[in-house]
C-alpha cells in the first residue's frame, strides 16, 4: 500500500524534556530531509543508522540535530520514517516543521502514523484499538485547544472568511448550474473585488497565525499591579537585566515594556504595563488596569502583583472578581514581602495560591517561575495542541492563499468560469479543514436563498 | 399463463424503459408491466431532454448503450447546446423534443428489442421470499415470477394531484394512481416519505400572439446526444421556442387564489424542488422581482399544444386562466389542461446500496422518482444502472457500479445513497467533484469500454470509441512536434492585441494561451491544416479539448489519485461499528443505517468528521 504524500510531526511534546522528536514518514521523507542535511548524503546511508549534523534552510542554521533513518518496511509506518532529534525549544521546533512543509511534506494527521503502521500490516489490531481511543481523545483536545486558541476576534473573521467564500464560490456556480436562468450574474469587477477582500482576510488570519504565533511571541504575560507594587523591579529580577527603569516614584514605567523570558524550553512574553493612577475612577485605580486593559484582554495569563503592605484583603478581591469575570488565567503575586510572615496569609485568609516574593531580595521569584511553566504547560494553554492546530491551520492557510491567487489569476486571465472553479474548490476544501467542510449543498442553499432560480 | 422471467420491471417511465432494454440487452428475459400501453415513456412534464449537468447524463447514457439519447435524437423538435461561452466541461447538450414521437420512439425501439415483453396491469405488490424478491402480483391477480424485479414507480405510489381546492387521486391527471407496494414494504420494515412536484398549464398555440415574445432559436449545427451516427432533423427545419414574461398584475392575479392554493392552506405535504418552484412560489418568495421568465415550448412537429414552462401551478383553474391572460402574447389564450401539483410516495434512498438494490430485500431494485430524483435524466440513468444490476444478479454475475470521478451517474447514485435527499433531488455540475472529468463530448471514452466488457454496448459504439482514441493521438502528436513561426501566428496577437511570440512555438504549447483555439491556428497556419489528416470535426475538438485544458484534467485526476486510497478501501458488509468506540455519536448512527461499502463513501456521509473515518480505518479488517 503505497501513500502518495509524505506526513511530518512532532512526536514529542514539545517544551518539557531537553529534547524534541520531529518525525517524517512516506515516500519523499528522506529525500526531504537530505535537502536540509548538507553535511552528508542521506540518501546513500543503511537504514538503521544515525547522522549528527546541522539542518539548514538555505542558509540559516536551524539546529544542529541527530537524524535517525528508517528505510520501508523496517520502519514504524513501514514506509520512509526519518526522526529529527532536535533541541527541545518549541520555537526551534515549529521553525523546523515549517520548513519541512514548505519542501513538500503535510502535516500529519491525528493517528496518521499509527493509522499508515495499520494499514501496512505493521500494527495488529489490539494495538491499533489502544491508538484509536488516543487518537479520539487528541483529536478532541486539539479541536477544544483551537476552538480556544480561536479566540474572540480569529473566530468571527474566519466565519466572515468562511460566508465571503461560500458566496464567492455560490456566484461562480450560479453562472455555471444556472446559465439559462433569468438572474443576475455577478460580472467580473465584483468578483474580482470579492477575491482581493478574500485574500485580504487571509492574509490577517496569516500573519496572526504565521509560524505559530504563540510559539514566536511566547506566551502572552501581563503584568499588572498598582502603580509602585513593584513591577518593573520583577521584571528586572526575573530577567536578571536592568532594563526597566525602577524608581520609587509611582509612574514611573511610561509605557509599556515587553520583555522574552525562556522559562524551561517555553518563551514568554513579559509585558510591564503601567501602572497608571486614574484620579476620577477610584475602582480601576485600586487595581491599576486603566491603560493595561487592552495587554490583559490579548494575555494567555495575567500576572497580578500587588505590595502586601498597601494591599488590603478587599481590594485583592476586587481584582480578582475583575479577573474571573473577563475568564483570565491569572497567577496572584504578593510583592515586598520581607520575610516568610504567616501574616500575609492571614490577611489574605480567604484567597488561596497566593505567591508571596520579593522582587527587589530576589526571594521566592523562581516560585513564580514555576507557576508560570505549570500554568503554560498544563493549563488550557497546551502547549502540544497550540502548536499542532497553529501548524495545521497555516498550512491550511497558506495553501488557500495559494489557491486566492490562482482565482484571482484565472480571472484577470479571463480563464472560463468552470476552470476557476476548480481553484475555488481547493480553496473551499483547505478552509474547510479549519472550520468545517463546505459542501455543495452550503452553495446550493446560498443560490437558491438569493435568487429565483427554476421554471 | 406467465413464464419465469429473469427482470420483471415494473412501470415504463423513462426509468422502466432503460431498465427493460438494459437487462434485455444484456440477454435477460424481461417484463415490462405498466398500468397504461398508450403512455410508455411519457415526458410527463416538459418536453425536452438534457440541459445543464442532465445533457451530460444523456450523453452517459448512450455511452453505456442506453436509448435515450438515441431517443431524443429521434424525436428532437429543437438542440441547443448550452454554455458554449464557458469552458467545454459545461458544455450542455438540450433538445425540445416531439412529445409523442419521443414515446412512440421508445415504444417501438424497446419492441424491437429482444426478450422485451409487456404486459398492461398494476403491480400491487412483490412477492418475496427469504428476504429476496422472487415476482410480482397484478391488480388483476396475476402471480408473475421473477428472479430479479425493478421498481420504477414515478409519481404513481398513491399519488394524489391538487388543483386548487380539488384534490384527485392519480398518477398523472387523469391517470389512475397504484396503491399496494408502499403499505407492502412499509409492514417489511422500509421507510417511506412524500415529495411532491408540479406541472404548468397547457396552452393552444392558435390563441397566443407571438409578435409579443422574443424568438429563441436552436443552433444552427446539431450535435445531438447519441454517439452513433443517428439520423437527425437538419438545423434549418428546427422549431423556435419563445421567451415571454409575467408581470405586477399576473402576480396580484395570481395572489388572489392564494387562499385556496393547497400549498397554503397546509394540504400538501411533501416536499417540492427549490429548483422547480411554482410560480406562487416564486412571487411569494421574491416578491421584489417585478417579472418570471416564461419558456413558451411546443409539444411538437403536428400539434398546436404548448407547455408554459415556469408557470408550474397548483392554483385554482379559474385564477391560472385570468392571470396567464395577463402576460403578454397571452391575452386570448385557450388552456388546454392546467397545471397541477402532485404528492407521490418515495422510498430514502439511503435505504439502497450502490446498485440501487434494496438492503432490506435483495434481487429488488428501485430506480427513478421512488428513490426521490426528479427529472427524466436523472430517472433513467438509474432505470440503465438498475437494470444491468437486476440482469447481473438474476445471472450470478458481478455487480456494476460507476464512480464519482468516471461519470454524473456515479456522481448520482453515490449522493443518493450516502446522504439521502430530502428535497427531489436533481443533478447540477457542481455536485461533481471532478467536473473537468466528466463532460459532455468524452461521455463515449470514459464509458463505452465498460459497458462494451459488460456485454451491453455494441460493436459498433466500442470500433467508434477505438477510432477516436486512435486519431486525438495522433492529432495530439502532430501539435506536440508542429513548430509555428512567430511570423505565422503574430498578426493574430496584433489583432486582437496580446503579447507577440518571439520564438517558434509547438503548436501544442500556443494552444495553451486563452485565446488561441484550435480554429485560429488552422487559419493563421495553413501548413498546420494541411498536416492534419481527415478526420470528423468532433475529433479535431476532441483533440483540442484534451490539449487545451491539459493542465486542468491533470489536476482533477490528481485530486482522483488521492481519494482513490478511500474509495479502494472496502469496508465488510458484517462490520461492527459498535465496537469502535472513539466514533462520534453521530457518525456511529449515520454508519450504522447507511452501512457505508467504502471508507471513501463513509467520508461522504453528512454529519461525519474525517477523525471518524481515521478512527474506523483503524478499526478495519475487523
Amino acid at each position: 500500500m503505497g501513500w502518495e504524500d509524505t506526513i511530518v510531526a512532532l512526536a514529542t511534546p514539545p517544551g518539557i524534556g531537553a529534547i524534541g522528536v520531529i518525525r517524517l514518514s512516506g515516500k519523499n521523507a528522506i529525500i526531504i530531509v537530505n535537502e536540509l542535511f548538507p553535511s552528508k548524503n542521506l540518501l546513500q546511508q543503511a537504514t538503521h543508522t544515525l547522522h549528527v549534523g546541522f539542518l539548514k534552510s538555505n542558509i540559516e542554521v536551524l539546529d544542529e540535530v541527530v537524524v535517525a533513518l528508517y528505510k520501508n518496511p523496517k520502519s514504524y509506518t513501514g514506509e520512509d520514517v526519518v526522526e529529527i532529534s532536535c533541541h527541545g525549544s518549541p520555537f526551534i521546533q515549529e521553525k523546523i516543521l515549517q520548513t519541512i512543509i514548505q519542501n513538500g511534506c503535510r502535516i500529519a494527521k491525528p493517528g496518521e502514523f499509527t493509522q499508515r503502521a495499520f494499514l501496512n500490516g505493521k500494527l495488529d489490531l489490539t494495538q491499533a484499538e489502544a491508538v484509536a481511543d488516543l487518537i479520539a481523545s487528541n483529536t478532541e483536545a486539539s479541536r477544544n485547544a483551537a476552538l480556544q486558541n480561536i479566540r474572540g476576534g480569529f473566530s468571527n473573521i474566519l466565519s466572515v472568511l468562511r460566508e465571503e467564500l461560500i458566496k464567492f464560490s455560490a456566484l461562480i456556480e450560479l453562472e455555471l448550474d444556472f446559465s439559462e436562468e433569468d438572474v443576475a450574474f455577478a460580472d467580473r469587477k465584483q468578483l474580482n473585488e470579492l477575491i482581493q477582500k478574500l485574500q485580504g482576510t487571509t492574509a490577517i488570519l496569516l500573519q496572526s497565525f504565521s509560524l505559530g504565533n504563540v510559539i514566536k511571541n511566547g506566551v502572552q504575560v501581563a503584568i499588572i499591579g498598582k502603580p509602585n507594587a513593584g513591577k518593573s523591579t520583577l521584571l528586572n529580577t526575573l530577567l536578571n537585566e536592568n532594563r526597566a527603569i525602577v524608581s520609587e516614584i509611582a509612574g514611573t514605567t511610561r509605557d509599556t515594556i515587553e520583555e522574552v523570558l525562556n522559562i524551561d524550553g517555553i518563551l514568554f512574553r513579559l509585558i510591564d504595563t503601567a501602572g497608571i493612577r486614574n484620579q476620577t475612577d477610584d475602582v480601576i485605580e485600586s487595581i491599576g488596569v486603566q491603560r493595561s486593559y487592552d495587554t490583559m484582554a490579548k494575555a494567555d495569563i495575567v500576572l497580578y502583583l500587588f505590595d502586601v503592605n498597601t494591599t488590603s484583603s478587599e481590594d485583592l478581591m476586587t481584582a480578582i472578581n475583575e479577573f474571573e469575570s473577563k475568564q483570565l488565567k491569572y497567577i496572584l503575586v504578593g510583592n515586598k514581602v520581607d520575610e516568610e510572615d504567616n501574616l500575609f496569609h492571614k490577611k489574605y485568609l480567604n484567597v488561596s495560591d497566593i505567591l508571596f516574593i520579593s522582587a527587589k531580595e530576589n526571594r521566592a521569584v523562581n516560585k513564580v517561575k514555576q507557576h508560570l511553566f505549570a500554568e503554560a504547560v498544563q493549563g488550557n494553554i497546551n502547549q502540544e495542541a497550540t502548536i499542532i492546530t497553529n501548524a495545521r491551520h497555516y498550512e491550511a492557510l497558506q495553501k488557500l492563499a495559494v489557491s486566492l491567487l490562482e482565482i484571482e489569476q484565472g480571472l484577470s486571465n479571463n480563464i472560463a468560469s468552470d476552470l476557476i472553479a476548480l481553484d475555488i474548490r481547493q480553496a473551499l476544501h483547505f478552509l474547510g479543514e479549519i472550520t468545517g467542510e463546505i459542501t455543495n449543498e452550503d452553495q446550493l442553499d446560498y443560490i437558491f436563498s438569493k435568487f429565483c432560480i427554476g421554471k | 399463463m406467465f413464464q419465469e422471467y429473469d427482470v420483471i420491471v415494473v412501470g415504463a417511465g423513462h426509468a422502466g424503459c432503460e431498465a427493460a432494454a438494459s437487462a434485455a440487452n444484456l440477454g435477460s428475459t424481461v417484463l415490462l408491466i405498466t398500468m397504461n400501453m398508450q403512455t410508455i415513456a411519457q415526458m410527463s412534464c416538459n418536453p425536452a431532454m438534457g440541459g445543464i449537468a442532465k445533457g451530460q447524463i444523456v450523453r452517459e447514457i448512450d455511452a453505456l448503450g442506453g436509448y435515450s439519447g438515441i431517443v431524443t435524437d429521434k424525436s428532437m423538435i429543437q438542440f441547443r447546446m448550452l454554455n458554449r461561452s464557458k469552458g467545454p466541461a459545461m458544455w450542455s447538450p438540450r433538445a425540445q423534443s416531439d412529445r409523442m414521437l419521443f414515446a412512440t420512439t421508445w415504444r417501438e425501439m424497446l419492441e424491437q428489442t429482444e426478450r422485451v415483453d409487456f404486459y398492461q396491469d398494476m403491480v400491487q405488490s412483490i412477492i418475496i421470499k427469504n428476504d429476496k424478491a422472487c415476482g410480482v402480483v397484478t391488480g388483476m391477480g396475476h402471480r408473475i415470477h421473477s428472479k430479479s424485479v425493478v421498481v420504477t414507480s414515478g409519481t404513481f405510489l398513491n399519488g394524489v394531484i391538487h388543483i386548487g381546492e380539488k384534490r384527485l387521486g392519480g398518477g398523472r391527471i387523469s391517470e389512475k394512481a397504484a396503491t399496494g407496494i408502499t403499505e407492502q414494504l412499509v409492514e417489511l420494515g422500509f421507510e417511506s416519505d412524500r415529495l411532491k412536484t408540479g406541472t404548468p398549464p397547457r396552452v393552444d398555440s392558435r390563441s397566443l400572439d407571438y409578435s409579443k415574445m422574443e424568438e429563441q432559436k436552436g443552433d444552427d449545427e446539431i450535435v445531438g446526444f447519441s454517439y452513433l451516427p443517428v439520423e437527425k432533423i437538419k438545423a434549418s427545419q428546427q422549431r423556435s421556442c419563445h421567451i415571454t414574461y409575467t408581470n405586477s398584475e399576473v402576480h396580484e392575479m395570481l395572489k388572489t387564489g392564494f387562499d385556496r392554493s393547497p400549498m397554503y392552506q397546509g394540504r400538501i405535504e411533501g416536499v417540492g424542488p427549490r429548483y422547480c418552484p411554482s410560480i406562487e412560489d416564486k412571487i411569494n418568495r421574491f416578491a421584489e422581482r417585478e417579472r418570471h421568465q416564461l419558456f413558451v415550448e411546443p409539444e411538437g412537429w403536428n400539434t398546436v399544444e404548448i407547455y408554459v414552462n415556469g408557470f408550474s401551478t397548483s392554483l385554482p383553474e379559474d385564477v391560472q386562466n385570468q392571470a396567464l391572460r395577463m402576460v403578454p402574447g397571452f391575452e386570448k389564450c385557450k388552456i388546454f389542461r392546467p397545471g397541477y401539483a402532485i404528492e407521490y410516495d418515495f422510498f430514502p434512498p439511503t435505504q439502497l446500496t450502490y446498485t440501487l438494490e434494496t438492503k432490506l430485500i435483495s434481487n429488488l431494485f428501485f430506480a427513478g422518482q421512488i428513490n426521490g430524483t426528479t427529472g427524466y435524466e436523472e430517472a433513467a440513468c438509474q432505470g440503465l444502472m438498475a437494470g444491468i444490476n437486476a440482469h447481473q444478479k438474476a445471472a450470478n454475475l458481478s455487480p456494476f457500479v460507476l464512480k464519482r470521478n468516471e461519470a454524473y451517474i456515479g456522481v448520482l447514485i453515490d449522493d443518493l445513497i450516502s446522504k439521502g435527499t430530502d428535497e427531489p433531488y436533481r443533478m447540477f455540475t457542481s455536485r461533481a467533484e471532478y467536473r473537468t472529468l466528466l463532460r459532455q463530448d468524452n461521455a463515449d471514452l470514459r464509458l463505452t469500454e465498460l459497458s462494451y466488457r459488460l456485454g451491453l454496448a455494441s460493436q459498433e459504439r466500442m470500433e467508434m470509441v477505438k477510432i477516436k482514441n486512435d486519431s486525438v493521438s495522433t492529432l495530439k502528436a502532430i501539435f506536440a512536434s508542429f513548430s509555428i513561426e512567430p511570423q505565422e501566428i503574430n498578426p493574430y496577437f496584433q489583432e486582437i492585441d496580446s503579447a507577440l511570440v518571439t520564438e517558434k512555438q509547438k503548436a501544442a504549447k500556443l494552444l495553451l494561451r486563452p485565446n488561441v483555439t484550435l480554429s485560429t491556428l488552422l487559419q493563421y497556419v495553413p501548413r498546420l491544416a494541411n498536416a492534419l489528416p481527415d478526420v470528423p470535426f468532433d475529433i479535431l475538438e476532441q483533440a483540442e479539448i484534451q490539449m487545451k485544458y491539459e493542465r486542468y484534467i491533470e489536476k482533477e485526476e490528481e485530486l482522483v489519485q488521492r481519494m482513490s486510497q478511500l474509495e479502494n478501501m472496502i469496508i465488510p458488509n458484517a462490520f461492527d461499528y459498535d465496537k469502535v468506540t472513539a466514533i462520534s455519536n453521530e457518525a456511529l448512527q449515520k454508519f450504522k443505517k447507511i452501512k457505508p461499502q467504502t471508507l471513501g463513501q463513509a467520508s461522504r456521509i453528512s454529519g461525519v468528521n474525517p477523525s471518524d473515518v481515521q478512527i474506523l480505518m483503524v478499526f478495519m479488517g475487523r
